[in-house]
């Protein structure tokens, strides 16, 4: 599994990824606590976009409508602890399973009836939708006037009940975007990468030559939602918060694919880089605005919109197969 | 309850639907010709309203006698995305379509968040609580005027695909497209001349519309959304299928709005295009294609 993991590297990108992850596990000790909690959002969405990933870049199923299982994970393991007290480290025990069998609905129904393409998209918006208005309509967690964790100003962190200081929760979203990394890196090199990559590229043909595509676009599904409710999970404890207008909002699905479709769709890195390229400008944006005393709401997203534009205009392939030709590192074509 | 008030509420609806699908048959003839789904047309829509807002504030014009101007500026405003950026689109895969259009439609709404900020906005005309007494039943004068409008509308509309030449020529690229080309048809500029046809069905209907609701610039997602989902029950490329389509769910978000709650009535429509995909892909009066 490590063999395969590191198979046809180059080494100048082993060394180049050995630097960066080196950065990363130092850079608590290098920032101040705005940049640290700039750097939490970028690995928050370089994760999503990982999971996303496997749906749209691998198996090539356009889901927009992932902000459903961002939200059913949240809402499960806030509401577990919130009620009865139960960790967040038990209560992915259940948030997992619902957010699949989320998935696993919309993918069964969507797969057996054939329903594809853009229709696909927009059963996954319309189950998103419809969780957004439950949620506002389910007082057990607050419904539409929200679901609060509590909150104190905490000296020591506590990993068990992720109550603690942005540290904390930076290691753990780190941990989480590598694991992921790792998890796409060893699944696209597999037999059922190359099954799904012939699903996205012709799935007529993929069919005729034997592969079970309702079973491993099932997979693809059911992966990404199981991944993308961990990222509900850490949402919920890092921010406290939830309102059914916000954590389902179209919006939120639409930031969570931003980063892979800038970075590279299909593409293991481009997730991540996207990440960095999207917050990171987002967030000078914001600075250099604040400097000016500008402060209107809806800047940030007029920015998301045109890079967006700019990228599916000028680089349809996304931004991280043009940098890995500068800097000489090739991954594989996916 | 009585009956009369499951009636005042049905024909309520109806109406309402009626403008509804007007929006949708929009979104019907730009994807029935180009087959690109604009995923901006809610937000095509809340700009028509915003338009109709900012005309009856300065000018005190009403937004039914605005429709002809608003729906010329959204002609023109149509026209040039399609000629501008969509149409070196059209041979690209359909996700690429789909992010183009994700991304106009998030720079119309926040562009529209940062000139009108988020609070909602209306217009107070004069027969506002205006209403028409039938027999036992109270019907709302300003939904009667701005559902007959969009029949009005829509009657223009398939009389100008019917009988004139560049509705007849609009419709050949539909049926076939190397077809089209091959008879010397400038696709590319009746592809334009449709988004704009669609664009402007849509700024009409966010006139009509912008006197039964409240506008605020997060509307525009929201109706994108209705508007798929009535075009996806009509029937994808249809143009009856997308007004039986915006009445029936007219009919529906009022009746659940009545008998549950009217937040919760968006459900409904939801559970409505969940079935319809299931059991009827290709819509009520659409035509099954691969």
């Amino acid at each position: 599994m490590i063999g395969q993991l590191f198979e046809g590297v180059p080494a100048r990108a082993l060394v180049l990824g050995g630097l960066l992850l080196g950065v990363l596990v130092a850079a608590p000790f290098l920032v101040n606590d705005y940049l640290l909690t700039v750097l939490i959002i970028i690995l928050y969405y370089a994760y999503t976009g990982q999971a996303w990933n496997i749906m749209m870049g691998f198996a090539g199923q356009l889901s927009l409508g992932h902000a459903l299982y961002v939200g059913l994970g949240a809402y499960t393991t806030a509401a577990l602890y919130v009620h009865f007290g139960v960790s967040p480290w038990i209560g992915i025990l259940a948030a997992i399973p619902i957010a699949i069998i989320g998935g696993a609905i919309i993918g069964f129904l969507a797969f057996r009836f054939r329903v594809g393409g853009v229709y696909f998209a927009i059963l996954t918006i319309a189950f998103a939708e419809f969780a957004r208005v439950g949620f506002d309509h389910f007082s057990w967690v607050g419904g539409s006037s929200g679901f609060f964790l509590p909150v104190a100003n905490y000296s020591v962190s506590d990993l068990w009940n992720l109550r603690g200081k942005p540290m904390m929760f930076y290691y753990l979203i780190l941990t989480m975007t590598v694991g992921a990394f790792v998890i796409c890196r060893l699944l696209l090199t597999g037999r059922i990468g190359y099954f799904w990559l012939a699903i996205r590229e012709d799935e007529e043909a993929a069919r005729a030559i034997g592969i079970d595509t309702f079973r491993y676009k099932m997979f693809a599904v059911i992966l990404s939602a199981g991944m993308t409710s961990l990222a509900g999970v850490f949402f919920a404890f890092f921010y406290n918060n939830l309102f059914p207008e916000q954590v389902f909002h179209i919006s939120r699905s639409i930031e969570l694919i931003l980063a892979p479709i800038i970075g590279g769709i299909g593409t293991l890195f481009g997730p991540v880089l996207g990440a960095f390229l999207l917050t990171g400008l987002s967030e000078s944006m914001h600075a250099i605005l604040y400097k000016f005393g500008v402060d209107i709401p809806g800047v940030k997203q007029v920015f998301y919109g045109l890079c967006l534009l700019f990228v599916v205009i000028v680089l349809p392939h996304g931004v991280w197969p043009w940098v890995a030709r500068v800097l000489g590192i090739r991954e594989r074509r996916s | 309850m009585p009956a009369e008030i499951y009636l005042n509420v049905a024909i309520s609806g109806i109406l309402t639907g009626l403008v509804y699908g007007l929006m949708a048959l929009g979104l019907s003839v730009i994807f029935g010709v180009i087959r690109i789904v604009n995923f901006a047309h809610g937000e095509m829509m809340t700009i028509g309203m915003y338009i109709a807002i900012v005309i009856f504030s300065a000018f005190k014009l009403d937004p039914l006698v605005m429709m002809v101007p608003i729906a010329a500026v959204l002609f023109v405003f149509g026209y040039a995305l399609q000629a501008s950026l969509i149409n070196p689109f059209i041979n690209r895969p359909e996700h690429s379509q789909f992010m183009l259009l994700v991304a106009i439609a998030l720079i119309m709404v926040n562009v529209l968040l940062i000139i009108f900020g988020p609070d909602a906005k209306n217009v107070q005309t004069s027969y506002a609580f205006d209403s028409f007494l039938v027999g036992s039943l109270i019907v709302d004068a300003t939904k009667v005027y701005a559902g007959g409008a969009a029949v009005l509308v829509s009657a223009i509309l398939f009389a100008f695909f019917r009988f004139t030449y560049i509705g007849q020529a609009i419709r050949a690229c539909a049926d076939n497209y190397v077809g089209a080309l091959v008879v010397g048809l400038d696709v590319k500029r009746l592809y334009a001349l449709t988004f704009g046809i669609g664009a402007a069905c849509v700024g009409a209907a966010g006139a009509m519309l912008v006197l039964i609701i409240d506008v605020t610039p997060a509307l525009g997602p929201a109706y994108t959304l209705l508007a798929f989902i009535i075009v996806i029950t009509g029937g994808l490329g249809s143009m009856p299928g997308a007004l039986l389509g915006g009445i029936l769910i007219g009919f529906t978000e009022a009746m659940a709005g009545l008998l549950f709650t009217p937040s919760a009535k968006s459900m409904f429509a939801f559970a409505l295009l969940v079935l319809v995909l299931l059991f009827r892909p290709q819509g009520i009066m659409g035509k099954r294609t691969t």
